[in-house]
Order: C-alpha cells, then sequence, then structure tokens
C-alpha cells in the first residue's frame, strides 16, 4: 500500500475522521478530551488513534500520564496531490475541447 | 488550517474560450461531441437521467465514472455527478458570455471528509483511477 492508499483507508471511517478533524480545528487533545465528545468509548478512541498515528495523520506526546494528539496535515499531502492531477486532467480535457470547438468551425 | 483543508477538496479550473456559449453547450451536451475531448459516454441533458463516462487508455485499463445529470440550464450551468473507485464528487460547469466568447468554469467538488461517500471504499481503486489518469494526462501531451 502507498501513502494515498494508507490516507483513503484510514479516513474511511466516520469516527475516527471525526477524530482527526477535530485535532485539525482544535489542536492538541489528551485521550481523555477526546474521548469525552466522541461517543464512543476510551478504547475505542485509542484504538481509532492508534490507526491514524500508523497512517502519519496524528502525533503523539507523553507528559506525564498523559498522552496528548496532534493532527499531522502534512499527512494530507497526497491529498494535494491528487487534487493537483485532478486540476491537470480538466487543464488536458479543456485543451481538446478547444481542439474540438475549432473543427467544429469548418 | 481549516482554509487549506477545505482548499484542497475542491478543484476549480476557468477558461476563456473565443466562442459563443451555445456553441460551448453542444460539446458539453451532445454525445458524440462529448466523446471527441472527454470520454465515450451515454449522455442526455435530461436531470436524473443516469450515464457512463469510460475510457480504456490501455486494453486491459479502463476508467468508467459513474454519473448522475444533476442541474441541466441550456447555454449557463450543467452538473453532474462524477463517481469512480469509490471517490463521489459534482462536476458543475457554469458558462458565461463574455465580450469575445464564453467564460467557462469547472468545479469538482465534494472530496470533504465530512461527506461520507466521498472516502468510502477507497483503496487499490484509487491507485487504478490516478495510474489511468496519469497515462492519459501522459497521452494528452
Amino acid at each position: 500500500m502507498n501513502a494515498q492508499d494508507v490516507l483513503f483507508r484510514t479516513l474511511a471511517d466516520p469516527t475516527r475522521r471525526a477524530l482527526f478533524e477535530r485535532l485539525c480545528r482544535e489542536g492538541e487533545k489528551t485521550v481523555g478530551a477526546l474521548t469525552a465528545r466522541a461517543g464512543v468509548s476510551q478504547p475505542v478512541v485509542s484504538k481509532h488513534l492508534g490507526v491514524l498515528k500508523q497512517a502519519g495523520l496524528v502525533r503523539d506526546r507523553h507528559q506525564g500520564r498523559e498522552t496528548h494528539y496532534s493532527a499531522q496535515l502534512v499527512a494530507l499531502v497526497p491529498l494535494v496531490d491528487w487534487t493537483r492531477e485532478m486540476a491537470g486532467f480538466w487543464e488536458s480535457r479543456f485543451d481538446d475541447l478547444e481542439d474540438l470547438l475549432k473543427r467544429m468551425d469548418q | 488550517m481549516i482554509d487549506t483543508a477545505t482548499e484542497m477538496r475542491s478543484v476549480v479550473v476557468e477558461r476563456e474560450i473565443p466562442y459563443p456559449p451555445e456553441k460551448l453547450w453542444r460539446a458539453l451536451t451532445q454525445p458524440h461531441l462529448i466523446e471527441e475531448w472527454l470520454m465515450k459516454n451515454d449522455f442526455k441533458p435530461v436531470a436524473g437521467h443516469r450515464f457512463n463516462l469510460r475510457r480504456d487508455p490501455q486494453p486491459n485499463v479502463s476508467v468508467v465514472v459513474d454519473c448522475e445529470v444533476l442541474e441541466v440550464e441550456p447555454n449557463k450551468t450543467l452538473s453532474y455527478t462524477w463517481a469512480a473507485y469509490g471517490l463521489e464528487s459534482v462536476v458543475t460547469f457554469t458558462l458565461t458570455p463574455i465580450g469575445t466568447g464564453t467564460h467557462l468554469r469547472m468545479e469538482q467538488a465534494g472530496f470533504r471528509p465530512d461527506q461520507h461517500q466521498a472516502f468510502k471504499g477507497a483503496k487499490a481503486g484509487w491507485l487504478q483511477f490516478l495510474a489511468a489518469l496519469e497515462k492519459l494526462l501522459t497521452r494528452a501531451d
């Protein structure tokens, strides 16, 4: 699996995606703080955070007994690449569209 | 942070076309013309019509996009859903007459992680889709 594959698989789960989005919006959080509003139990939250961490989407930091998690936006780069490729796709389609319009004149 | 995240969830390509909207509209809505610049298709300019866009860049590689027409406003707006390999998005073409022709705007939106369908089933299919697209782009060069 490459980075893109891992990224989309990881974000496919709505609960996991919600955790990631919350870290993006609100910054660093402990597992406890995330659990309080996640609607699932702490072990489930921890499991999702583990998957996010493996995908490089979050980073953990240990402080005393607490583990703090933060979002790693750099992991979203493959998504940006995709967008760029899609834009390139449409640009080249539009080149062909313009060629077609020229031919339609004749 | 959120702005960056929102931005990458849609693709906008704009171009000034030196032809009137009516002519451009034909190229966007007539199947034999769509095939010339986009892909093979069974498109009809009727809201609710389901169709496929298909391209076979190599004998063993097919790009198939499932679509449904959402909005048809002749010479002005055309939008349809665009689903391929687990990705669901909406493509909207907006035509605006300008002095020398038409301003064409294409927006492909709906990659937001909060739209459940967008990432559903995404997996190896993405790679296939991207590989196919890349081949198309190379060929178009």
